[in-house]
């Protein structure tokens, strides 16, 4: 079985019968024992359980009748160690979990659960989504399937790195700041983090809440709008989840781009980028211009701000959220004489650094003399950086950029300097901010190395169906998505 | 907003969080470059913008007072690290 085939390709070949999930789900385990040695996308593999479902959608399948409705039956999905499978270990990429392992399903679970799909492993990433590399990772770090020396992007560097070395066609991830867009761009594949509120964070470990998104990653554009369709809808365990209807996201792929206005923001074209990125963002609009679509420069002046703002907000809500993590009901405990020692010293032994940085970071920023100066202003420019994005929209569709400032850069490059780091995600924060959809599509490669660059597609709320239209034109007019990695 | 100052056994034990030395050295020196970057939120006029909590318009959220199925306090304490006679053990809290 070839391993570069797509979601879609894959189910019309388990429909027509060419391939059974139990053939496919074993290529994938074949494929991650062959290449994960090196690549290290995965905390964990279930082999067993992954082959037990197979089993049960082939069986599924041959029930006459039975399989019309399901879009993914039999398909491997891997998961990001952040979002809960019943009776699976749940680690977050951090030690403090202990061997933790998940009562219930997430929501999106029990989504690909009910299309079908096998639920296969346990991918890593940065320690509680906190980071941009898979760095801050308490296991290992992933590498980037392109050049194992570089690393692939966090926080949902393990997801990417998956879809990318071809150990499964699709998977989840999650997106607080650019978590599935930047390592989407660096490993070369499709990664989409939906409109604040269209998918359900119920059995999500939560980051910032007011940014998390579960999204996924994919080989190409078809896909992706495959898994939202999977993947979108109104659940009321979640009380951010917006009682909508969920359109056919497939069906809004095809026809020309002709009449359609798309943005070109003038500030995200400016200082810092390299000059490779730029060639290849510049050579996407060309394309997109030939494709019929009208661009137009947009100006979003306050994005300059939108990596302070994130780093307030983001950690304040992290500050709150990982309150939970104290030793009492879960997890590791590390004794102490009273309750407040046993929650420092659990606390300090169990989380890393960046995510200790974080939590006093939110909470320097929530103290008594600071929460107006830091955290209620940050709320105000986020407003501000709302506003500037529904005000280009009422004249463009959508809107180009970069996906990142440059291309995968090497382990250990950025680990010393944190806000080197945070600024790695420039183009990818404003849109959580905001709360809009986005995406990344290839858009070419440097030439040495040979790595990928991300082209970011930003929708208005809502406006997926559209920005994976524009997406899916330009892939099919330019073919990025069929170059893969060798390994 | 000041970046001067940043005390961060201050922070650290509001968080609940037990820092080496060392820790409180290299995250305090971390912490007061990015508080510097952070500073630059100050050069904004926010002057009569709302804040913006998060980016949907839904408030109060509620559902029916209904009650639904739980976990059972076996899948409850699943994960616990000292648990006796069905409940969570703690160090003790009041005298």
């Amino acid at each position: 079985m070839p391993l570069q085939l797509t979601l879609v390709e894959l189910a019309d070949q388990l429909a027509s019968g060419a391939l059974s999930s139990r053939q496919l789900t074993q290529s994938c385990l074949d494929r991650i024992a062959q290449v994960d040695p090196v690549v290290h996308a995965f905390l964990k593999v279930d082999a067993a359980d992954a082959l037990a479902q197979a089993d049960a959608a082939d069986a599924e399948r041959a029930r006459p009748g039975a399989a019309g409705g399901k879009p993914l039956l039999g398909i491997p999905i891997g998961i990001k160690d952040v979002i809960a499978v019943k009776g699976h270990s749940l680690t977050c990429g951090s030690k403090i979990l202990g061997d933790f392992v998940s009562p219930y399903d997430a929501t999106v679970i029990e989504k690909l659960r009910a299309a079908g799909a096998v639920i296969l492993g346990r991918l890593n990433m940065d320690e509680f989504a906190m980071g941009s590399s898979t760095e801050n990772s308490a296991f290992v770090t992933t590498r980037n399937p392109w050049d194992l020396t570089r690393i692939p992007g966090g926080s949902s560097g393990g997801s990417a790195a998956a879809v990318a070395a071809l150990e499964l066609p699709a998977t989840l991830g999650s997106d607080t700041g650019g978590s599935i867009r930047q390592p989407a761009a660096f490993c070369g594949c499709v990664g989409l983090k939906p409109t604040y509120g269209l998918v359900s964070r119920y059995g999500l470990v939560a980051f910032a809440s007011s940014l998390d998104q579960i999204g996924p990653f994919t080989r190409d554009v078809r896909d992706a709008a495959r898994m939202m369709n999977v993947l979108c809808g109104h659940d009321s365990r979640d009380s951010t989840s917006l009682p909508r209807p969920v359109p056919d996201y497939e069906k809004a792929l095809g026809g020309t781009l002709k009449g359609m206005k798309i943005g070109l923001a003038r500030e995200f074209m400016v200082g810092g980028l390299d000059p490779a990125v730029k060639v290849a963002v510049d050579a996407a609009v060309s394309q997109l211009e030939s494709l019929g679509a009208e661009m137009v420069e947009v100006s979003l002046p306050h994005s300059e701000y939108g990596v302070a703002v994130y780093y307030i907000i983001a950690t304040a809500e992290a500050s709150a959220n990982l309150a939970r993590f104290d030793g009492v009901r879960y997890g590791k405990r590390v004794e102490g004489i009273d309750p407040i020692q046993m929650y420092e010293k659990t606390r300090g032994l169990g989380f890393g650094p960046e995510v200790k940085r974080r939590i006093i970071l939110g909470t320097y920023v929530l103290s008594s003399g600071y929460y107006d100066a830091f955290y209620l202003r940050a709320q105000k420019v986020r407003t501000l950086i709302r506003q500037d994005f529904l005000k280009a929209f009422e004249t463009v569709d959508a809107i180009v950029s970069p996906t990142t400032p440059t291309a995968a850069f090497r382990a250990g490059e950025k680990t010393d300097d944190p806000l080197q780091m945070y600024l790695s995600d420039i183009f990818t924060i404003s849109a959580n901010l905001a709360g809009i959809p986005g995406m990344s599509i290839p858009c070419g490669f440097t030439q040495s190395p040979k790595l990928p660059i991300g082209l970011q597609l930003l929708g208005k709320p809502f406006g997926e169906e559209t920005m994976l239209k524009i997406a899916h034109a330009y892939e099919q007019s330019t073919g990025w998505h069929h170059q893969h990695p060798v390994l | 907003m000041s970046d001067g100052d940043f005390d961060i056994q201050y922070a650290a034990r509001l968080a609940r969080l037990s820092l080496s030395s060392e820790e409180q050295h290299t995250l305090g020196s971390q912490l007061g470059n990015i508080l510097g970057y952070i500073a630059k939120l100050r050069e904004v006029n926010v002057d009569g913008i709302e804040p913006t909590c998060h980016a949907v318009p839904l408030f109060n959220v509620t559902r029916p007072d209904e009650s639904r199925p739980s976990f059972t306090n076996e899948e409850a304490l699943l994960n616990a690290p000292a648990r006796s006679n069905g409940l969570f053990v703690v160090p003790k809290i009041v005298e």
